[in-house]
């Protein structure tokens, strides 16, 4: 979560990702945003977001986020 | 008698289609009647104003109002400016003390946005204005004295300086794009547009103005669904999307995510797209999902209003190959200027120049940027015939069909070579495990540095690039990106990538 964490900031550093709910509602991030996200999962988590799961409700939060990667590791 | 205003657009088809939804977004439509008489009572709100002949700003997102608030302006004989609260306030400042407006139209959501800049002059609110009395004898009046060279919009491009400048379209340019456009994209009242572009760049008259040509329907697609690929080719089969006109990168964030692999676009047969180059691993790609659908590449400068060359992508292209840009619009020249001024042979690189109908007024308080690119056409020494001068360099192929090669900007002289950067990229983009690309060069230090995008490290994009460029055509520097920048019509931002190269 951490990691996860760590990326985010690299994003927006002016954000508050622990409490932030609603990243997309709130236009925080930006498509370029989840292309970077995606691609970043996927160097550092080794975990590829399939297009069925990218989605607002994934993305809202950060904890949505790290759930969503704990979930598909399991796989 | 010919058409000289493109309100008669909306005119013919209100009466044809009265109750046809004209516009809408996800929560929100307007029909051709309403849209009709809305923009009259705003037409109407500001002749009462006394406003009339004046650039007036319509501050408001993107949204079905916001075009009848454009229609509203022709309406009163003003011309409209799209500014969208969301762009960036350096921007909207610069753009007011171009214009210095007499009137801003706004919404209830936009007035406090509007509050904050240092704007004296007339706030209108749409609801208020959109439901005021309709004034026949006064839009009658003013229709009578519009000529089909008056201006109708104001849209800004972005500046090399940084200034943006205001390119000035009238009538009848927009009258002769649109009727050209239509004919290459085979548009009918049953074409239902997905809208992509911002309704503050040009790009958007491929959808607005057809759709009150021919009483067909245009959806404003939620920028937020650009993020979310599955949700994007939903929203496009609840709405029965059949013609899209976007920029590459909006349909290559379709594909690159296999998103085709779960759902595929239903209804969809006419795919425009334009601006940048489609990478022909993605293109390929959505000719394989859609192998019935057209696709045509389009390329123009806001200039030139709107697009002026067109090629329908019919045939396989091999990954080393370039969709070519094709050939003119009707009614519309391409003159490839060497830099002698002469005309290039075929294969010879020479600068994109426009002359016709298409060409716009020019720049809005910039009578010297104006000149600098709007020029007497050097072929002609008879009499006075203006050019644009697009800045593009292209080359006509064995087939006679335009290819785009780069900006003229991207020509450089690197250890006494001529180079375009273009070249370096698209050798760049060929290599496995690179998805993008940009090359910058930096004068002072007369070094190159590249930017990609891609899983390929930075040891070994350099070792494969060793095969493909002479030495001098090297780049000094290469830094590998998570993304590129890019502008907010979906361009690469090379002035970002610059200030990175400069280490700001």
């Amino acid at each position: 979560m951490n990691e996860l964490l760590e990326i985010l900031s690299d994003l927006h550093p002016d954000v508050d990702f622990e409490t932030e709910e609603n990243l997309i509602e709130e236009r925080i991030l930006d498509s370029l945003d989840i292309v970077s996200l995606i691609s970043e999962i996927d160097d550092r988590f080794d975990v590829v977001i399939p297009p069925e799961e990218i989605v607002p409700e994934n993305f809202n939060s950060a904890k949505a986020l790290w759930a969503l990667i704990c979930r598909l590791d399991e796989e | 008698m010919k058409q000289k205003n493109v309100l008669e657009y909306l005119e013919q088809t209100v009466v044809r289609v009265p109750e046809k939804v004209a516009y809408a977004d996800d929560s929100f439509e307007l029909t051709f009647k309403q849209v009709f008489d809305q923009s009259r009572a705003v037409g109407s709100a500001l002749l009462n104003r006394g406003l009339t002949g004046e650039p007036i700003v319509v501050f408001m997102p993107k949204h079905p109002k916001t075009i009848a608030a454009f229609f509203g302006c022709v309406y009163g004989g003003n011309y409209y400016v799209p500014i969208d609260p969301e762009m960036p306030r350096f921007r909207i400042e610069l753009i007011f003390a171009n214009l210095c407006p007499k009137a801003v139209i706004c919404d209830e959501g936009s007035l406090e946005a509007l509050q904050s800049f240092n704007y004296v002059g007339d706030v209108l609110l749409y609801d208020e204005i959109a439901s005021s009395p309709i004034d026949e004898a006064e839009l009658r009046a003013v229709r009578e004295k519009q000529i089909d060279t008056d201006p109708i919009y104001i849209v800004f491009t972005s500046g090399s300086t940084g200034v943006p400048k205001g390119v000035v379209a009238c009538h009848r340019s927009v009258i002769d794009y649109i009727e050209q456009l239509s004919e290459i994209l085979s548009f009918s009242e049953e074409t239902r547009f997905a809208n992509q572009s911002p309704l503050y760049f040009d790009a958007c008259l491929k959808e607005l103005y057809p759709t009150i040509k021919f009483g067909a329907t245009a959806y404003l697609t939620p920028k937020q669904l650009f993020m979310f690929p599955i949700k994007l080719v939903e929203f496009l089969n609840e709405h029965r999307i059949n013609t899209v006109c976007w920029v590459v990168s909006a349909l290559t964030m379709i594909s690159a995510f296999n998103t085709f692999e779960k759902v595929k676009p239903e209804y969809l047969h006419t795919i425009a797209f334009g601006s940048e180059v489609f990478p022909i691993k993605q293109f390929n790609r959505w000719r394989a999902a859609l192998p019935n659908a057209k696709f045509t590449n389009l390329y123009g400068p806001t200039e030139t209003t709107g697009m002026c060359c067109f090629y329908h992508a019919t045939k396989d292209f091999a990954p080393d190959e370039v969709i070519p840009i094709g050939r003119p619009f009707p009614n519309r020249e391409i003159i490839l200027l060497t830099e002698e001024n002469k005309r290039a042979e075929q294969g010879q690189v020479g600068e994109i120049c426009v002359r016709g109908t298409a060409l716009t007024l020019g720049y809005y308080h910039a009578f010297e940027k104006t000149n600098e690119v709007f020029v007497q056409n050097p072929l002609n020494d008879r009499y006075p015939e203006l050019i644009y001068r697009t800045g593009d360099l292209g080359k006509w192929n064995e087939q006679g069909e335009l290819i785009f090669i780069s900006r003229k900007d991207y020509q450089i002289k690197h250890m006494g070579h001529r180079i375009e950067l273009g070249e370096i990229e698209a050798n760049v983009n060929l290599l496995e495990g690179v998805s993008m690309s940009c090359c910058l060069f930096d004068k002072e230090k007369d070094k190159i540095e590249l930017f990609y995008v891609g899983e390929l490290p930075e040891k070994e994009l350099f070792a494969l690039l060793k095969d493909k460029l002479p030495r001098y055509m090297l780049p000094n520097k290469v830094r590998q990106l998570e993304s590129l920048p890019l502008t907010a019509n979906g361009k690469l931002d090379r002035m970002t990538l610059k200030k990175m190269m400069h280490g700001e």
